[in-house]
Parts: C-alpha cells; structure tokens; sequence
C-alpha cells in the first residue's frame, strides 16, 4: 500500500466522513465457511458468523460495548512511554509502522465515532457490569498485531491501578501475537512487568479475569493471560506459545486436530470456560458476584448510604465517597 | 580439537601454524622457540583485538560457542556439598533446567539454570537448554523450597528459549514459563540472575527476573532469536546478522536500556577460552551482589524488585 492510501486516504476521511447512509459493504463472507453474512444480521449476531458459529474479529469499541451496561463506558488516557527506544528498523522504520497504525485506527475511530486513546495495542476502560465497577483492558489486534511493546505494559499497569483505585475486578482480553520485536528487551520485560500489575489487584483481593480471545499466543499467553483467577475463552480462538508453524518445523509432524484452540485448551485443563460471544457478558457477571459477595454493590450502596442520610434527617450531608463503603455508613449514623 | 567460529579464522590460521612449528620441533632439531613465541604474541594480539570489537552478530556466536562453560561446569566450580534435585512431581524431570541444594562460599543456597550439555550426547539429553513445562516447574518448586527455608536463589540463564513441542503445549508451556516468572518476582530471599551464554525469550526470563541481573561479557539476552525475528520481519533468515544489530542484545546495550545491573568481564578472547577465569569472574560478581542484598528484607526485597522492573523501559536508551 501506498502512503497515498495508509495516510492522506484515511486523513481526508477524517476530515469529510465516510457518507453515513450508504455502507461500504452491506455483505461479508465469512473466514471461516465463506458464507455471506448481512452485515445487519453480523452485528445483531455480534460478529459471529450466524451458518458456522465462527467468531470473527470484534472492533475493540464493539467489543467494550457489549461487556459494559447499556454500552456506556470511559476509556482512560494513557501514561506517555518512549517512542521506538531501540530506533529499530528492519525493511521499514518502527516508528513510521507506529504512525501508520495510529492514524489508521484513528481514521477508524473517527468514522465509527468511537473515542478514547488510539496511540497503540491497548484500550483500558471502565463503567458499570450489572451496576458494579469494572475495569477493562483490551487488546487492539488491529494496532501491529495487538503486539505487547511498553505502552501496552504501561496500559496494564494503569488499567491495574484503577481496578485497586476503583475497588473493582480486572478484566484483560488479550487479542495478540505477543511481545513486539521492534521493542526488544524492552517488550520481553513486559512480561514481569504484566505479572506484576496483575499481582497488585491480586494483592488487593480482587478478581482478575482473564478472557482469551484469538490470537492469544507468545509473550502474552506466557505471562499475565495464563495467570487469571478465572480463564474464559472465546470458542475457536488460538491460545499457545509458541507458533504452529515453528512447532512443525520442530517436531516435523502434523499438528493434532483442533491444536492450540480454546476448545483444546478447555480439554488440557488451561482454560475454565468457553463461552459463546452472546454469553460472554452473563459469564463474566456471575463470576465476580460469586467472587465478591461481600462486596457492596454500587447501586444498593448508593441507595443505602441515601437512606440512612434520609433517616439521619439531614440533607445537607454531604454524601461520602461510594468507594468508602464503611465511612459512608458511619457519616450517615452521625449527623 | 579446538571449535574455532568463522570471524577467528584469522586467529586458527596461526595457532595452526604455531602447532606446525611445535611438529617440527619435536621432530628435527630447529631452535623454533624464538618464532613461536613472536607468533603467539601474534595471537594474542590479533585474539584482543577482535575480541574487543565483536559485533553483535559474533557475539550471538561466542555466545553459542560449544566449548563455552554452561550450567554444570559452573556449579563443579562454584557450588560445594552440590545436592541436585529432580522432578517437577507433576509428570516429569525436564533436564534442560538442572539445580539443586548446595553452598556458594560457605553460604547454603539453591542454584538452578539451563543446561545445554557440552558434547552432542548431552545436549540431546538436555534437549539443548530448551525446556519444556517440567523444567520451569521444576525451577518453580526450588523456588519455594529456597523460600521456605530462607536460602538465596542463584539462577543461571542459557537458553536458546522455550521448547515449542506439541507436548509442551499441551502441558500449559505458556502457563509454566508465566508461573516461573512470577515465583521470581514473589521469591522472599535474594534472586541473583545470571546471563551465562543465550538469554532466549520466555525460557530466559522465566528465571532471570531477579533482583540483581547479571551478563557475561559476550552473553546475549533477546526477546527473540536473530535468525526467527529475520525470517518474520525481513522474511528472511539471512539477515539474522541484520536482525542481530537491530535487536539490541549485547549486554552493553543492555546495560545501557536499564535491563541488567552489571556485566562481568570475560577473559581475553572469551569465556570459552578460559573457563576457569571465566567461572571465577561470574562467582565473584554473584557474591558481590547477593552482600548487597541480604540486608534487605522480604518485604523490602520484593517491593524493591517490583519497582525495579516497573521502571525499565520508562526511559529510552539515548
């Protein structure tokens, strides 16, 4: 491809905007059985292929919004990290492959409307699952591969912090080939350094959960994706560590049937659940219940802390912060 | 028969020529020893030089280097009262992680790392230092063994990765390299890593994320092998040498990108041509940093080390 068509095309884009009401592809055929798929039927379907139960790819916005209540959530900036440390190069700069995805996915952005950082491989937001705070932090497959480089290591530390902030499970779905060469070392660190971020919410006696989505391979499956309190996989992603290419070289035989799926996965004892992309939601929900039973739930401390201050005849109080769960009941008993 | 790499063609040659003289000698009754000791001056210098201007793609090789001392012939110097252990009581003994029981300088200790065998036999026993799930599960139950009983952990790292089998993805390879990783950072008394050869990947790191990370000279520690980032990135194995330069694995980059603590210096010419010095070096750096360390407490110790990871890659190498 031309810069032409990476970079001026998707700027004008931006600029103008696609023309609302007349989509560029009003049919898909599915990778998987090749069938043709309305592509109304493909989003009421959420992406999964409605003859064969594939489950393609699900743009990152889509994917937040099907997890969060009513789709409503907020993405948070990102801590600035170094910019090509190495000042790699192989047949083409790192850098400009980093400018090139940046303002691909923020073409893609700005005609989808989505908002939030677009500057690499991780989204990490937060809101409500079924009135609970909630932290996500999601891989951008189409940003290098979902690769794991410093920003996304710098994303899962962030993401972690807020969850321990908020008082709220982590979520991390991976979407990945692993760590990103361009960086180095630099991206094998990530690893500890993942471990790490994900130890701080354990520590803290949350959930972390961990929902495998294909690819999940490398770098990345072989540190904080393996480590979950729970593992759930999306049905058929592919979920190893090393390649299946590099693995016939290797053993000079061909792979079993279903090799590396999650479904394989499940079978071998790594994953707990695969659960279709409709029950991914309903899954997540009642796991963190199980988990946190005694934590209060937003809504009902919201409405708990209001009624002790209704009972406490003041109304001038000032309603305490709803993370301080304990306080809040103390404050309403003392007017 | 000494294994001479490519670039030290110069240096075979010579050392050839020397050995002919010394033939000669032994045979006739020529007066040669004025002329071997100015070729061996020769060698010596020419052994300086190249070996103080290695590039990174020699160095992969150095690093590779069959005579190169690997985990055994260090724990023969280093550890007494040696107590190797086995098994990782899940399902098997993976002899690509080898370690045990013993005491450095007096000190009790567990010691483990990779072991690539010296001759062909024993690298096929040890599967050339690439490990499957048993191995890092093996090296995770001596990690909570050191724990327990308060005991430092040496590790030495020298692996060409983690093996990529169909039985070790069935195995939880991801899984095992992940937990690995995470009883180092968790450990409760001083973790001192070693880069003695190879740091490949995953199988390196799953041992090395330690509180004081330590490199050989001529070691090289990477994210991915020269020859697999060539062929993804380059789409060609050719340009390992290429891939080699970009990466950044020497252990002076390293040390500049803020990854390892220290790099230890190897005898002239390489660790392989003077394993002793070599083993002496890497045991004096591993007790300086573990007095360092033993002050500290557990609690200390693993925060300290968490920050210390947090921070890498925070500033970029200039």
């Amino acid at each position: 491809m031309s810069w032409l068509e990476t970079y001026v095309r998707p700027k004008i884009k931006a600029l103008v905007g696609s023309p609302p009401d007349i989509p560029e592809n009003l049919w898909l055929k599915c990778d998987n059985c090749g069938q043709m798929i309305f592509h109304r039927d493909l989003e009421a379907n959420h992406h999964v292929c409605q003859h064969c139960n594939h489950h393609m790819r699900l743009p990152i916005a889509t994917r937040l919004a099907l997890l969060f209540d009513e789709g409503a959530y907020e993405t948070i900036e990102l801590p600035k990290t170094p910019v090509d440390p190495l000042k790699f190069r192989d047949v083409k700069r790192y850098s400009d492959r980093l400018k090139e995805s940046q303002s691909k996915l923020a073409a893609m952005a700005a005609g989808s409307g989505a908002v939030g950082d677009h500057r690499d491989a991780i989204r990490v937001a937060h809101g409500k699952m079924d009135g609970r705070n909630a932290v996500i932090a999601a891989f951008d497959f189409s940003f290098m591969g979902g690769s794991m480089g410093i920003a996304v290591g710098e994303g899962l530390v962030a993401a972690a912090r807020l969850a321990v902030l908020q008082k709220a499970p982590l979520i991390v779905i991976p979407a990945t080939g692993g760590a990103r060469m361009q960086e180095g070392i630099l991206s094998l660190m990530q690893m500890p350094r993942s471990i790490i971020a994900v130890q701080e919410v354990k520590d803290a006696g949350l959930p972390y959960i961990v929902l495998l989505t294909n690819p999940t391979t490398g770098g990345v499956s072989a540190s904080f994706a393996m480590l979950g309190d729970i593992h759930i996989a999306e049905p058929g992603a592919v979920i190893g560590f090393a390649g299946r290419r590099v693995i016939e070289q290797t053993v000079k035989e061909n792979l079993p049937e279903g090799f590396q799926t999650a479904e394989y996965l499940l079978e071998h004892g790594m994953v707990d659940i695969v659960a279709p992309r409709s029950q991914l939601k309903e899954t997540l929900v009642r796991v963190i219940s199980l988990l946190t039973p005694g934590a209060p739930d937003a809504v009902a401390d919201l409405a708990r802390v209001e009624a002790e201050l209704e009972q406490a005849g003041s109304a001038d109080l000032e309603i305490p912060a709803l993370a301080a769960g304990d306080d809040a009941g103390a404050a309403g008993g003392k007017p | 028969m000494r294994n001479f790499l490519d670039f030290e063609q110069p240096i075979a040659d010579l050392e050839g020529k020397i050995e002919e003289l010394r033939h000669l000698a032994d045979t006739g009754e020529v007066n040669i020893a004025d002329e071997v000791s100015k070729l061996q001056g020769k060698v010596d210098r020419l052994v300086t030089q190249t070996y103080a201007k290695l590039t990174p793609w020699q160095k992969v090789q150095v690093a590779r280097h069959a005579d190169r001392p690997h985990f055994s012939d260090y724990v023969d110097r280093l550890i007494t009262d040696y107590q190797p252990l086995a098994g990782d009581r899940n399902f098997a003994d993976d002899h690509a992680v080898l370690g045990g029981l013993g005491r450095f300088r007096g000190q009790a200790c567990v010691v483990l790392g990779h072991e690539k065998g010296g001759d062909t036999q024993a690298r096929i026993k040890h599967n050339f230092g690439m490990a499957r799930p048993e191995g890092y599960r093996k090296a995770q139950r001596l990690m909570s063994l050191a724990a327990r009983f308060n005991l430092p952990v040496i590790t030495l790292v020298d692996t060409p990765g983690a093996y990529p089998g169909v039985g070790a993805e069935e195995r939880g390879q991801s899984e095992a390299i992940a937990r690995s990783i995470e009883g180092c950072l968790q450990s409760p008394t001083p973790l001192v890593s070693t880069v003695i050869g190879e740091g490949g990947s995953g199988g390196a790191i799953a041992l090395a994320a330690g509180d004081a990370i330590l490199m050989l000279e001529h070691s090289v520690y990477s994210v991915i092998s020269p020859e697999g980032c060539a062929s993804i990135l380059w789409r060609s194995a050719e340009q390992a040498q290429t891939a080699a330069e970009a990466l950044r694995l020497t252990a002076q980059d390293l040390q500049k990108l803020g990854v390892i603590d220290r790099i230890v210096t190897e005898p002239v010419g390489g660790a392989h041509r003077n394993p002793e010095a070599a083993i002496a070096s890497v045991g004096d750096a591993i007790d300086t940093a573990l007095d360092e360390l033993t002050a500290l407490e557990p609690a200390a110790l693993k925060s300290r080390r968490r920050e210390k990871f947090l921070s890498m890659g925070r500033d970029a190498l200039t």
